[in-house]
Order: structure tokens, then sequence, then C-alpha cells
């Protein structure tokens, strides 16, 4: 587990151990909003900035405050309550900042914080044992390959509805979860490059 | 009348206003472990007492609660349930809180989780709260638990670890990994959609 370096992590936690694909993390935002190509990449980008930049704070929390003062038991709450502060304080800035930048990401920003994908992502590398670099590497690999997840169903999505017929039953949630299994099958093709367990 | 209005709400939870089936939500943390029925089945039980605890006590604090800072409220008390169920499991599991791994803990991101407390605990009172609670909990896990069964009969050819199918069963291995979840989810839905809510809608848009 140690040898591997950040890259190493970075492509795995893209392409094989993909946080979505493989771990079904973040579903529901991947269901309800991967019917247009331009939201898809709005979230999916909102993602990868949270997630890397989440995973390198509750690292550091966790290593430094958590485990000294024998606090681990409370790390569901402080992980959330991190993300969440953090997720605010983006949105705060980016409307400070930048006003497009605003428009394109902030109406997904509070979407994020119940994002399963990224309290997961914190929660892996807890319990992988991760060191720093590995950390981050995981947390912005599971960031791009969940936006690379998000933004590649879109596309499909928005092909199926202009030229197909769906089953009745199967319209909305039926079709996009056989869309994302197809995915699941297509992304185990790269199994066996480097594993993470 | 209230014990009707109850009782309409507990069947509503679980069959026509389904979270899973409606809105496909909350199935993030627990379809990951659904290719074993002893998995689901404790996740299952978490669900329904963490859901029905926080619908209740934000229920019972809702007067109190300031509507800004709301979601930060239902967080905090999510999470301590979850931490509870986590310690619990721990202390006399400790084979089954290994295998679940950081899936506990993400029972606090569960969307049906939030989505009652928003939509329910913070306007109702207690009672109608613990009982919304109680049945959309139930709701969500008697499909889990019919997943877990097709996938975990279809990929080891048993369930709860008792073979079932004969020596000549050939295990479906897909079933149990990824690709398996959504593909079942997505016929259970194409099934509960098609067939049995179809007079209803059709009668909906006539």
């Amino acid at each position: 587990m140690q040898e591997l370096g950040f890259f190493a992590i970075l492509f795995s936690a893209v392409f094989t151990n993909n946080i979505l694909l493989t771990n079904y993390l973040g579903m529901c935002s991947f269901l309800g909003c991967s019917r247009e190509i331009k939201t898809a990449l709005g979230l999916g980008s909102a993602v990868i900035f949270v997630t890397a930049a989440t995973s390198v704070i509750n690292w550091l929390v966790y290593a430094f405050i958590l485990v000294p003062l024998d606090l681990v038991y409370l790390r569901f709450i402080v992980f959330i309550v991190v993300i969440a502060a953090f997720v605010q304080l983006v949105e705060m800035i980016i409307e400070r900042v930048s006003e497009p930048l605003y428009n394109a990401l902030g109406i997904f920003l509070p979407l994020i914080t119940v994002n399963c994908a990224i309290l997961g992502v914190s929660l892996f590398m807890v319990i992988r044992e991760y060191t720093f670099t590995q950390a981050a590497g995981y947390g912005l690999g599971s960031g791009a390959g969940w936006a690379l997840a998000i933004v590649a169903m879109a596309g499909i999505r928005q092909r199926l509805a202009q030229r197909s017929r769906i089953p009745r039953g199967l319209e909305g949630p039926g079709i996009a979860l056989i869309i994302a299994g197809t995915m699941a099958l297509a992304f185990m093709g790269f199994n066996g490059m480097i594993n993470l367990n | 009348m209230t014990a009707i209005r109850d009782w309409k709400l507990f069947k509503e939870n679980l069959g026509t206003q389904n979270p899973v089936f409606v809105q496909v939500l909350g199935i993030c943390s627990t379809l990951a472990v659904t290719n074993v029925l002893k998995n689901t089945l404790v996740m299952c039980l978490g669900l329904i007492f963490v859901t029905s605890l926080s619908n209740l006590s934000l229920s019972l604090l809702r007067a109190w609660i300031p509507s800004r800072i709301r979601m930060m409220a239902e967080v905090l008390i999510i999470a301590s349930l979850v931490i509870i169920v986590d310690i619990c499991l721990k202390a006399y599991y400790p084979e089954i809180s290994r295998q679940l791994g950081p899936y506990v803990g993400l029972i606090i991101t569960n969307c049906i989780i939030m989505g009652r407390a928003e939509a329910v605990a913070l306007t109702s009172p207690p009672r109608t709260a613990l009982i919304d609670g109680i049945s959309s909990g139930i709701g969500y896990s008697y499909v889990l638990l019919l997943i877990a069964c097709c996938r975990e009969l279809l990929g080891t050819g048993g369930i709860w670890g008792a073979r079932l199918l004969g020596q000549s069963w050939t295990n479906w291995s897909i079933m149990v990994m990824a690709p398996g979840g959504f593909f079942v989810l997505a016929v259970f839905i194409w099934i509960v959609k098609g067939w049995i809510m179809r007079p209803a809608t059709e009668k909906a848009e006539a």
C-alpha cells in the first residue's frame, strides 16, 4: 500500500476504483443532474475542487487534532462540519470575486455538502491509512473520476433523449441506472492495472 | 382520526411514495453493500434507527432551530445518531463493522434522511414525524433487502451464506460486483413503474 505514489493513486481513483461506478457514492446528484452536459460540467468541476480540498483539510484535522486528542470516534461530525464550512466559505469567496464563476458553480455548491462522494473520500482515506500525498492524490482523483462519469453520462443521456425510444417504465432514473451499469462494466476493463483496496 | 391519517402516511411511504422508486433517492450509501444480505440488513436497521430518531428529535426542536442554520442542525443531529450506530456496531459486531467500513458513516449523507428532515420533521408534530421516519426507513429497507436477495442469490448461489441453488448453478459473479447493483435496481424500477404503478399513472393522466 505504502509504495503507491501520488500519481498512481490519482490514476487508479479515476479509472480502476472510480468512486461513483465501483462504490456508488454520489448517486443522488449523479442521477438528478445528468440531463445536460453543461450542468454536469459545472457540478463536476465543483466536486473536483471540493473533494480535493476537503480531503487534504480532513487529513490534516484527523492526523493533528483527532488522533492526538483521542477523539477519533467524532470523525463523522468533524468531517461533515469541515465539508459544510468549506463549501460555505468557497461560496462566499466565489460570490465576491467572480460573478461568472459564481453563476456557473454557485448553484451547485449547496448540493455538494450532502454529496456522499465527498464524505466518502474522507472516510476511505482514513480507513486505508493514506499518507498526506496519497490522500491528496486520492481526493483529486476521486473528484476527477466522479466528474468524468457524470459528464460521460450526461452526453449519453442527451443523445438518448434525441433519438431513441425508451420503454415507459424505464424513462428517467431507470435508463440512467442501466447506462451507469454499462459504464461500470466498461470501467472494469481498467481493472488489474493498479488496484486499491 | 389521527390514527387513520398516520396509517395512510405509513402506507404511502411504503408504496406509492416510496423514496427509492419515485425519486431514486438515498441509494448511495447502501447500494454498495447490497451484494451480501447480512450487511444490507445491518445497514437498513441502522438507517431506520437514524431516520426515525432524527425526525423525532428535529420535530421536537423545530421551534428553537433558526431557519438559516437548519441544515447545520440537521446534519449535526444525524451525525450524532450515526456515531451511536457506529459505536454499537464496533462493540457488538466488529466483523460486520469492518466489512461495512466507511459505509456506516455515509448514512449521514443519505439523501432520504435529510429529505425527510426538511420536508416532514421541521413542519409536523413529533408523532407524525416519528411515524414518517419509521415508515420511510422501512419502505427504503425492503427494496434494498429485495435487491440484496437477488444479487446474493444470483452471484453466489445462496442466501445468508447457505447454498440454495444446486451445484450445477454457475455463479453470475457480475452480480456481486458493481455493475450488477445498477442493473438489478434498474430492473426493479422498471417492474414497479411499468407494471405495478401503471394503473395509477394512467388514471392520473386521463
